[in-house]
């Protein structure tokens, strides 16, 4: 434990020295500056460092890139190592809490808090700083959302993503409606949803979802989820509960499966058994609905309905962060801008698994589906993203949804009163920090 | 008895100063037996002892995940026992245990069945064994698909009948009722075939039976008299195997209810789920030691009672 701290200190101690060094035109003036300065800049001994990400359908991206690294640094391996999402978490943790975390690994928004308080990760600005990194190249609202307000910078964004509305033209053709326009409002989305409902066929899902969900309809109402003080739920807000009653309001309609059918079988593969006329949910979906080659003719994009004020969709997305405790925090930090930088997000694009962060890759996405033809409604939602909230414990509260939801969504109890529960449970986590 | 005729050799040997041979053997076998009991033993200090005390520390601590917490002395405890999701967990993992102990009694009267099976018994043998070797995993996804509300196995044969089905594993009310109905069938291929069958039931004296049945007795007489009587030891260890198990239940959970959108999953956690999202989702580190101290009581508490009940029904064979 002790011996772990002083080696943060330690490595902290070289990077401010480091940082000194490159302000100073890179010429290592001090003995003590041109002994950390040696190991970024010789060719030093052979150094593997292992890089941990969770989705399969990804892996061979990541392991390209890992490729790409090392034939730009001979010296740096990359082992890529994949663990099932239900283990990374726990793994994570464990090996952190033991100094045997990855040395560079994927993050989230909603966990990266503790790690950071804690110390946990690798700060990364020093190197951007020194690599003159554009991070207008990346999404805003995704670099906003990992901002812990301490001023440190600990990784980029790899990818991001951004709401819409998929939908099967089959199904809309058999019932005889109109495709979505690209000005819909939420009134359009009702009744569209209520004339494509049929027998055995439901007009869309509304699922008690928070990300592809409510929470976008919640700020296209003019709500907020968290107030701006960060310290008390917004959901009581009337702008807030009219987000919610979008959900309800179609519930009510029957035009989605019952909470109890899609707490069954998930609304997404609902939607692909052509079952459900528009689902609601994000660019991450692309290739899976792609591979389905059966539906893939079908499929058509349109932007989330425009609600009573205005557009909005929320974003979030994947970083590459590094751990404290690794042994080599310099190769490591080359690694990780190398990782969501260009040319890294050139080659996802090309797999098409995920939209990368990027700025300028999105065409090479798009590309890699070609018969999709509406995908640049998703890059466009990046014009009106805000970040996912994740205010304090954010797992710890937006666990609590569906016990406060449902009763919402099954008609059971006013949205109202639900939103109020909700609020005020959501305060009581925010409270204890 | 041992210390008994221990001290007077040891008595004996300080006063001659020679070592006799008894002395010498005696010596001997005791320092092989600690020798060889040592790396076990360390074994269980290591991995057993040692993170139970940094778990029973911890659960008086906050919850800081990286770096060293404060003491907060109980308020982990008081906020468990002020939480309603804990008291609900409780009431949801007590009452798995008891629909699973049903499987017991029936395990008994499978074991008995299978005894007089003669021809193809191999076959039930390898068919009640096979979830033993199968992965919880991939049960927890054939169960889920077999119980699906709307298109499942389950239903569909409900329907043939004329009964209306249910969401299974999407309704609360319904949840432990389906994860008990898998755990009985899981827990059967190692109660009945490895302990009952093989080490209970075919262990009783063949004698018997043939004693029994020349004075003319029935079948199911035979079973009460003599197989439950004589296995009655074996059962209580199945009972309590099978307390202690289904106490700690929580992959069912994890995997028949999937994913997090399941409106069920609020109803359905078990004391072991709670613990695992306070651990790992919520970052909870006191709070979640806190409840796995109080799970370890609650199992200590069952296996206790367990052990006073004995003496009214298990046969000293």
């Amino acid at each position: 434990m002790h011996k772990r701290r002083l080696g943060v200190v330690a490595a902290a101690a070289g990077i401010a020295l480091l940082a000194a060094c490159s302000s100073g035109n890179g010429t290592p003036t001090s003995t003590a500056g041109a002994t950390t300065g040696a190991a970024a800049t010789t060719p030093a001994a052979p150094v593997t460092i292992t890089y941990e990400v969770w989705a399969g359908t990804q892996t061979p991206a990541m392991k390209e890139i890992a490729a790409a690294f090392t034939k730009e640094n001979p010296n740096i391996t990359v082992n890529v190592q994949e663990l099932p999402w239900p283990q990374y978490w726990s793994t994570l943790q464990t090996g952190a809490q033991g100094g045997t975390a990855p040395d560079a690994f994927w993050m989230l928004a909603q966990q990266i808090r503790p790690y950071a308080a804690g110390g946990q990760l690798l700060d990364i600005s020093d190197e951007i700083k020194a690599e003159n990194v554009d991070l207008s190249k990346y999404p805003k609202a995704v670099i906003d959302l990992y901002d812990q307000g301490d001023g440190k910078i600990y990784g980029l964004p790899k990818d991001f993503d951004t709401n819409a509305v998929w939908y099967n033209k089959a199904l809309f053709d058999a019932a005889g409606v109109a495709y979505p326009t690209a000005d819909w409002t939420w009134a359009d989305f009702r009744a569209t949803a209520k004339a494509l409902t049929k027998k055995g066929v439901w007009g869309t899902a509304a699922p008690i979802d928070y990300q592809s969900g409510y929470y976008n309809t919640i700020f296209q109402a003019g709500g907020r989820v968290i107030a701006a003080d960060g310290k008390h739920a917004a959901l009581d807000t009337p702008e807030a509960i009219k987000g919610i009653q979008f959900w309800t309001d179609i519930m009510k309609d029957g035009s989605s499966p019952t909470l109890q059918q899609m707490s069954d079988t998930e609304a997404e593969t609902i939607f692909e058994q052509g079952k459900v006329a528009m689902y609601m949910s994000g660019a991450y979906w692309a290739l899976q609905l792609y591979n389905n080659t059966a539906l893939r003719p079908n499929i058509g994009v349109a932007p989330l309905p425009v609600g009573p004020a205005g557009r909005a969709t929320v974003s979030s997305g994947i970083e590459n962060v590094g751990f404290a405790g690794t042994k080599h925090p310099q190769e490591v930090k080359k690694f990780l801008l190398f990782a969501s930088g260009q040319e890294a997000a050139n080659i996802q694009a090309k797999s098409g698994a995920v939209l990368p962060a990027y700025a300028g890759t999105e065409q090479t996405w798009m590309s890699a589906m070609p018969d999709f033809k509406d995908l640049q409604v998703f890059i466009d939602a990046s014009k009106y993203a805000v970040p996912l909230p994740v205010q304090g414990n954010a797992a710890e509260w937006q666990g609590l949804q569906t016990q406060y939801l449902t009763p919402a969504w099954n008609g059971q109890v006013p949205v109202e009163q639900a939103a109020k529960d909700y609020s005020a449970a959501i305060d009581k986590v925010l409270a204890a920090g | 008895m041992s210390t008994a005729t221990r001290v007077p050799v040891r008595r004996r040997v300080r006063r001659t100063g020679t070592p006799t041979p008894t002395r010498r053997t005696r010596r001997r076998t005791d320092w092989w037996a600690v020798l060889m009991i040592a790396p076990a033993t360390l074994g269980l200090a290591v991995l057993y002892l040692w993170p139970f005390l940094e778990t029973f520390l911890k659960s008086f601590k906050g919850n800081a995940l990286f770096g060293p917490s404060k003491f907060v002395g109980v308020q982990n405890y008081s906020n468990l026992i002020s939480n309603d999701a804990f008291w609900h967990a409780l009431r949801n993992s007590m009452l798995y245990t008891a629909l699973v102990l049903l499987g017991v009694p029936l395990a008994v009267v499978l074991a008995a069945l299978i005894e007089q099976v003669t021809r193809g018994r191999t076959i039930y043998q390898v068919l009640f064994f096979l979830p033993v070797v199968t992965l919880p995993v991939a049960i927890g996804m054939v169960w889920r698909l077999i119980l699906n509300g709307d298109f499942g196995l389950l239903n569909w044969v409900l329907s043939r009948l004329g009964i209306p089905g249910e969401y299974w594993v999407a309704d609360a009310r319904l949840t432990i009722w389906a994860f008990a109905a898998v755990g009985i069938w899981m827990g059967l291929g190692i109660n009945l075939i490895m302990v009952l069958f093989i080490s209970g039931v075919s262990a009783i004296s063949p004698e018997l039976y043939e004693a029994w049945a020349l004075d003319g007795g029935g079948r199911a007489r035979q079973f009460r008299s003599i197989t439950v009587p004589l296995l009655s030891p074996t059962i209580f260890f199945v009972v309590i195997l099978t307390v202690i198990s289904a106490l700690q239940m929580f992959d069912l959970v994890f995997i028949m209810l999937g994913s997090v959108n399941n409106t069920a999953i609020d109803g359905s956690k078990t004391i072991v789920y709670l613990f695992y999202e306070a651990a790992f989702v919520q970052f909870k580190q006191g709070y979640a030691a806190a409840i796995a101290v109080v799970l370890l009581m609650v199992i200590m508490a069952a296996t206790a009672i367990q052990f006073r009940l004995q003496r009214k029904w298990v046969v000293d064979v």
